[in-house]
């Protein structure tokens, strides 16, 4: 398959960019593990989150963020193709366009599991613990994966679209902040009603929920469906809005 | 089949209401390099675009090696090779390995060789372990276009491959071509300056409000002036020339 070739082709081509630059894991798993340690040794003690020790509660939305801090560097490196014309030298190339968007995909999300576990393991020095199962751990490195998929086809489109090298970065900055009104940091019915409403329904509860439930070694219950279905949902609306405007540019006239 | 390489007729393109190709014809023989002359905004740009595929003409036909660039994309690619006016180079990858990714994407047997082959021939073998982020503008150029000869295109299409460069730098640019030509590539090159068509091309295209008003050889060009006449006067060198003898510089390699 030339499709697949190209893709594999391409996807060398910008891990190289990552392995010639580490400082893009290092800084996408620092902001990460500076909250885990603000909030396990500087803000923990005054949270009360039941019977669990804080940064086992705390390690399911820590990873959301990591996710949101990484897949902005697709934009960035998106971005960085459009300017440099090389973008255009592969479309004028016999290469499979598909190709093109797939290998910076691909490349977010190993990038992206190469944080996580990073942070994984700063967590685990900190003292989280997890009675889970190989199987918890393969069902949570799917989840977070899909997930990083849904927000890399999100951030394909700044990528695509931004003018400047920080807007192309800037969409991931919500991304960071909406964990901390869910359940990744204190449980939801502290809050007051429509705070509440709103954290209870968004989707990063339904993902830290289930991720929390997987790492505790508790079966499966209904939020795993809903944060999958928030998932998918995502992923389908990122992935049309991003060949949405990835046609569009392909098609612009300057 | 036709012994064109590049066949264009009747070609339109508009940015809204600015009509830039107004229907351009234009045949390029196979082996030949043409210059498209034309000033800033005369749509010499546009018209490689469509020939690359990375735009779409409103009317009209264009066809690189039989392909039809509308019809048959794919094939037209193939066929061609793009040298913007932005060097596409990977900043963060070394020369060689810039050369090595265009050569894997257009499945090059033995990759390795024909990189050292054309790196060799670009004056490029000495840097090919750097960085192409730190290349010379002039040195940035040739690796571009020894990325466009990997797999040996039979249509190079370069637009304005000496814009920004020093003239040492664009003399190496004119070599490269016109070694090009004579292995058989078709070359079709835009330019703004009158001398570069002059040295380069063997026919020369003008376009000039969205049309080819001239087509041919340089002799045929100068046949459209009044005939010469003869006077006296002392020759004095080009402020290029003074340059380059400064400088003491045959068609040098770059140092840095």
């Amino acid at each position: 398959m030339t499709a697949l070739a190209d893709t594999r082709i391409l996807t060398g081509r910008s891990l190289r960019h990552i392995t010639r630059s580490p400082d893009t894991i290092i800084t996408t798993a620092l902001m990460p593990i500076a909250f885990l340690l603000l909030f396990v040794y500087v803000l923990g003690g005054a949270i009360e989150v039941g019977a669990d020790s804080y940064i086992t509660y705390l390690l399911p939305g820590i990873l959301v963020i990591t996710i949101a801090s990484s897949v902005s560097y697709t934009a960035f490196r998106l971005f960085m193709d459009l300017q440099g014309g090389i973008f255009e030298r592969f479309h004028s190339m016999p290469v499979a366009r598909p190709a093109i968007l797939w290998a910076h995909v691909l490349t977010s999300l190993l990038a992206t599991y190469v944080s996580l576990a990073v942070v994984v393991l700063a967590a685990l020095a900190m003292g989280f613990r997890s009675g889970a199962g190989i199987g918890a751990w393969l069902a949570v490195a799917g989840i977070l994966g899909l997930l990083t998929l849904a927000l890399t086809w999100l951030a394909v489109i700044p990528g695509l679209t931004a003018t400047s090298v920080d807007g192309a970065s800037a969409f991931a900055y919500p991304l960071i902040l909406l964990p901390f009104v869910s359940s990744a940091f204190v449980p939801t019915d502290t809050m007051p009603g429509p705070v509440r409403w709103f954290a209870e329904h968004q989707p990063v509860t339904a993902i830290v929920d289930s991720v929390r439930g997987l790492l505790a070694g508790e079966t499966a219950g209904s939020e795993l469906w809903v944060a999958l279905a928030w998932v998918a949902a995502i992923l389908a609306v990122a992935y049309a809005l991003a060949m949405k405007a990835y046609r569009a540019r392909i098609a612009r006239t300057r | 089949m036709t012994a064109a390489a590049i066949e264009i007729s009747g070609l339109r393109h508009a940015y809204g209401d600015l009509e830039v190709l107004r229907g351009v014809d234009l045949d390029v023989a196979r082996g030949s390099i043409v210059a498209l002359l034309g000033s800033n905004g005369a749509g010499k740009t546009t018209l490689i675009r469509i020939l690359s595929t990375l735009q779409r003409a409103d009317a009209g036909r264009a066809s690189v090696a039989g392909h039809d660039v509308a019809a048959a994309p794919a094939g037209a690619r193939a066929a061609i090779s793009l040298t913007g006016q932005l060097s596409a180079v990977d900043e963060v990858l070394t020369g060689r390995e810039n050369m090595l990714l265009v050569a894997r994407l257009r499945r090059v047997p033995d990759p390795g060789a024909a990189v050292d082959r054309l790196l060799a021939r670009l004056d490029l073998a000495g840097a090919a372990e750097r960085r192409a982020g730190t290349y010379s503008g002039g040195m940035r150029r040739r690796l571009d276009l020894a990325m466009s000869l990997l797999g040996d295109p039979p249509v190079i299409l370069l637009d304005e491959p000496t814009t920004g460069l020093d003239p040492e730098a664009r003399r190496e640019v004119w070599a490269a071509v016109r070694e090009l030509a004579a292995g058989g590539t078709t070359v079709l090159l835009t330019t703004q300056t009158l001398d570069e068509a002059e040295h380069l091309a063997d026919r020369i295209a003008i376009l000039h409000e969205g049309r080819i008003i001239v087509d041919g050889t340089l002799a045929q060009l100068r046949a459209l002036l009044p005939a010469p006449t003869v006077e006296l006067v002392e020759k004095q060198p080009t402020l290029e020339e003074v340059f380059l003898a400064v400088i003491g510089a045959k068609p040098a390699k770059e140092a840095s």
